[in-house]
């Protein structure tokens, strides 16, 4: 049996994490020798609790179908990698905490390409989800990895947006890489699987439990040079990945917004804090040191071209979904050549329907 | 001696002619009363015998039966009374029989002899005068509602006494005159609601205006106090004008569920019903024991308004599929399968989320799971019965307080009728009469678009991702949208409007 497979059996130990797992192999050696441990060897080791070298013990047993399994995640197109490997992410290496077993379904991001983690808000708003496509698009367009979570909200965006014009979206996920949560993003998620990649270092099958998304946090910002933080409230997961990348030594850009917004609280307090304001995604790829040729703005003036009625509805459009009976006060239009200007505006793609009768601009 | 009495036996909202036998011969003094009977019907034997006894008349102890016949299917309720009391006194000659045959009987007895209302009575004035009665005795309770039958004499019958003196001749039978200008002087479409109380909402008065001329389901999503019941309440108000043929035809559906008052004799203004959302399947859809009109067959001709649709039951959703297809409800219980028309147009209003806030993300507190949760309560096959989808936005506060003239319901009701005009004379012959009911061969045929509108609707369908089935829908809509203006050609401005009717983004769903 190879050392990869030690560190399988070992990773099906619950209660037994990453760091425990590294320090076990400090003070063995190797995977093999921590499975193979007697009582008090463990108990000698000082690095399990008294109730983790019980449930180490107890669950060494429980061995039946590991082989099975171990065996049929190739058949699966599950990659398993340990922290010892070759092909082990260099990015993940320095951190005492990093993974000691990762699965990944697809590809990893290429180590010397620089990659960016845009996270955020599930619940946020239409500005926080044009602008994480924007900026997604904006950095993919250069070569930029984007890595996200694949949450509803923000991380979906970005990956819709990096998936535009390129193929480096990586998703890191807090459940198995073979379960999609939420479901919602299921297109999303057989997006990245064929032209990216996802990346858990849960057992394949795990379900997304809260405490999962927190741990993995550390590993978004862990694969990222840059981690972009857009939208976030005073209380979110967004600012425990923005500390997690400044304690491993991340640059943190945050988007600014209204001092008002609750969504974008948390930003605005990171700007504060010191955090680069990431205004465009120029700013981002200078830091990197990426060289771009096309000038990048965020909005784009495409009216120019739009008839007269149409180019009226455009102006009165905002990032805020208006309502249709808004943009009709604002342009004085009737209610069906409204309708109509805003169905034209749509199939220019200038122009996104939130819900039914909302529509806000789209950049 | 023998006897027999007509009477109907009210079967949905139709009768079946029942005849009531009695036969009174010699032998152990008795009454049975036979036919098939549930028990409260079969009460009506003591009933029927002490009100003979307290009108005062001596009958001998004799051996009493009563059949109502046919017998082979079960018969309820209380409406057979009198024509019992009636057979059983012609049985023992107290009154003459020669007279009774053309005549109907109907009515409850109380032990002092009064006679009492029953349910249906305009269905079984409306029934006898088609299978050739020419006369009928109603209590005096029913006698208005029965009034707008016309071409059958109706006997007002307070008490058994009344009716005995007027069979035994010693009381004149005195037919209720029917006031000549009586129909002429109910006022139709007379409501206490109208549009023009509606400030601002110009998407959901353009919204109504579409779904009231072509018959279209209509749903309203938005935060409470965006007028969605306001709007809906005045749904009727717009619908074309009602006729008095079709104002008997939904009373008869009142009358059988005894709803119809002596103040209130004819249904002269469509229908409104909104039934709280904890109703049952059956109380929506019709049912019990004895099948009774439900909450739809009631909103026949007029508005069904659901209300927080996404709290109302599942099942009493579901139920609701396929009377919106056919126009009409079958329930099927052992003792038969009952039919009641259900021509109603659906008006359901909803919040977008738990806490009505979405998607004004700043206040939205719900999470985007929840949201699902919330909106998922609504099957997919009953929202793709819903033609029209819109939004509505709170009410500002210039709107609330603008106090400018707003288009009265007989402004708008006049552009509906002229749509309708429109529709009636497209589908003559075809059994239907409205856009909104119009089947996928019938939209190919008459929603047949243009080169540049089809090359436009290609446009929208690969751009904005409609699914095949709301094509349809949009058509529909969209012939609706081009009646209202009178064009004989759908347009592409009718088109967009229809389009921007459908639930185009799957956010919501």
């Amino acid at each position: 049996m190879s050392e990869k497979e030690y560190l399988y059996w070992l990773c099906h130990i619950p209660g037994l994490g990453a760091v425990s797992i590294r320090r076990l192999y400090e003070y063995f050696g190797s995977f093999r020798a921590i499975w193979n441990a007697g009582k008090n060897e463990i108990a000698a080791c000082k690095v399990l609790e008294a109730q983790q070298q019980e449930a180490f013990l107890e669950n060494r047993k429980k061995t039946d179908d590991l082989q099975r399994e171990y065996d049929g995640l190739a058949a699966r197109g599950i990659r398993f990698l340990a922290m010892t490997d070759q092909e082990y992410p260099q990015r993940l290496r320095p951190f005492h905490d990093s993974p000691a077993g990762l699965f990944v379904k697809g590809r990893l991001p290429e180590e010397e390409r620089p990659s960016v983690a845009i996270v955020g808000a599930r619940g946020c708003t239409e500005y926080g989800r044009q602008l994480a496509r924007v900026f997604a698009r904006g950095l993919a367009e250069e070569g930029v990895q984007i890595i996200s979570g694949l949450a509803l909200g923000i991380d979906g965006a970005a990956h819709d947006g990096s998936l535009e014009f390129s193929n480096c979206s990586f998703a890191v996920l807090g459940c198995g890489v073979d379960i999609c949560y939420p479901r919602e993003n299921y297109p999303l998620f057989s997006r990245i699987q064929e032209s990216g990649g996802l990346i858990s270092e849960f057992l394949p099958g795990s379900s997304p439990q809260a405490m999962n998304f927190p741990m993995r946090n550390r590993v978004i910002s862990a694969f990222s040079d840059v981690v972009i933080v857009i939208e976030a409230r005073e209380k979110s997961g967004s600012l425990i990945t923005a500390d997690l990348a400044l304690e491993q030594g991340k640059e943190v850009f945050a988007i600014p917004g209204r001092l008002t917004d609750p969504l974008s609280a948390g930003c605005n307090r990171l700007i504060q804090s010191g955090a680069q304001a990431a205004l465009t995604p120029a700013d981002v790829l200078e830091y990197l040191g990426v060289q771009y040729e096309k000038k990048i703005t965020i909005s784009k003036k495409n009216e120019n071209r739009l008839a007269k009625r149409e180019k009226l509805v455009y102006s009165c459009l905002d990032l805020r979904p208006k309502h249709l009976e808004e943009i009709m006060e604002l342009c004085g239009l009737g209610i069906t050549e409204c309708m109509e200007c805003i169905l034209e505006l749509e199939l220019a793609g200038l122009l996104y329907r939130v819900g039914n009768q909302y529509f806000c601009k789209r950049l | 001696m023998f006897s027999k009495i007509n009477s109907i036996y009210l079967s949905g909202t139709d009768g079946v002619p029942v005849s009531v036998e009695a036969d009174v011969s010699d032998g152990l003094p008795g009454f049975s009363l036979v036919g098939y009977l549930t028990s409260e019907l079969r009460e009506a034997q003591d009933r029927v015998r002490t009100a003979i006894r307290n009108l005062g008349l001596n009958l001998l102890p004799k051996r009493v039966t009563v059949n109502l016949s046919p017998a082979d299917f079960k018969k309820d309720g209380t409406g057979f009374d009198l024509a019992i009391a009636a057979a059983v006194l012609a049985a023992y000659g107290k009154i003459p029989s020669l007279p009774l045959e053309h005549a109907v009987f109907a009515g409850e007895l109380g032990l002092d002899g009064k006679v009492k209302g029953i349910p249906g009575a305009l269905v079984l004035a409306d029934f006898a005068k088609k299978s050739g009665f020419s006369r009928i005795f109603l209590p005096a309770e029913n006698i208005r509602e029965a009034a707008v039958v016309d071409g059958i004499a109706l006997v007002e019958t307070g008490t058994l006494r009344e009716l005995y003196e007027m069979l035994t001749g010693s009381r004149p039978v005195l037919e209720y005159q029917r006031e000549p200008e009586m129909l002429k002087k109910i006022s139709f479409n007379q409501y206490s609601v109208d549009f023009s109380e509606i400030n601002g909402q110009p998407l959901l008065r353009r919204a109504a205006e579409v779904a009231a001329a072509g018959m279209h389901n209509l749903l309203m999503i938005g935060p409470a106090g965006s007028g969605k019941t306001m709007v809906a309440r005045r749904m009727p108000t717009i619908m074309p004008a009602m006729g008095l043929e079709e104002s008997i035809e939904i009373s008869k559906i009142y009358s059988v569920s005894h709803l119809l008052s002596e103040k209130e004799p004819l249904i002269t203004h469509r229908p409104f019903r909104a039934p709280h959302h904890t109703i049952s399947a059956q109380a929506l859809s019709g049912g019990g024991a004895r099948p009774r009109p439900g909450e739809i067959s009631l909103a026949t001709g007029g508005i069904l308004f659901l209300d927080e649709l996404p709290e109302m039951d599942r099942q009493a959703l579901e139920s609701l599929r396929q009377p919106l297809e056919e126009h009409m409800v079958t329930i099927s219980r052992v003792r038969g399968t009952y039919c009641f028309p259900a021509r109603f147009q659906l008006v359901a209003a909803m919040n977008p989320c738990l806490c009505g806030f979405y998607p004004d993300m700043e206040r939205c507190t719900c999470t985007p799971s929840q949201r699902k949760r919330y909106l998922g309560r609504i099957s997919r096959p009953l929202l793709d019965r819903m033609d029209i989808c819109v939004e509505a936005a709170a009410v500002t506060y210039h709107e609330m307080l603008c106090s400018g003239e707003n288009e009265s319901s007989a402004a708008i009701r006049c552009r509906v009728e002229g749509a309708r005009q429109i529709q009636a004379e497209r589908f003559r012959g075809l059994g239907i009469f409205c856009n909104g009911e119009m089947n996928g061969k019938q939209v190919r045929t008459y929603c047949v678009l243009g080169k540049e509108e089809n090359a436009f609707m290609k446009d929208v369908f690969t751009q904005i991702q409609l699914s095949a089935r709301t094509y349809d829908r949009i058509l529909k809509v969209a012939r609706t949208a081009a009646d209202l203006e009178g064009a004989p050609e759908i347009g592409r401005r009718h088109l967009c409007e229809a389009v921007s009717y459908m639930q185009i983004k799957e956010r919501y769903w």
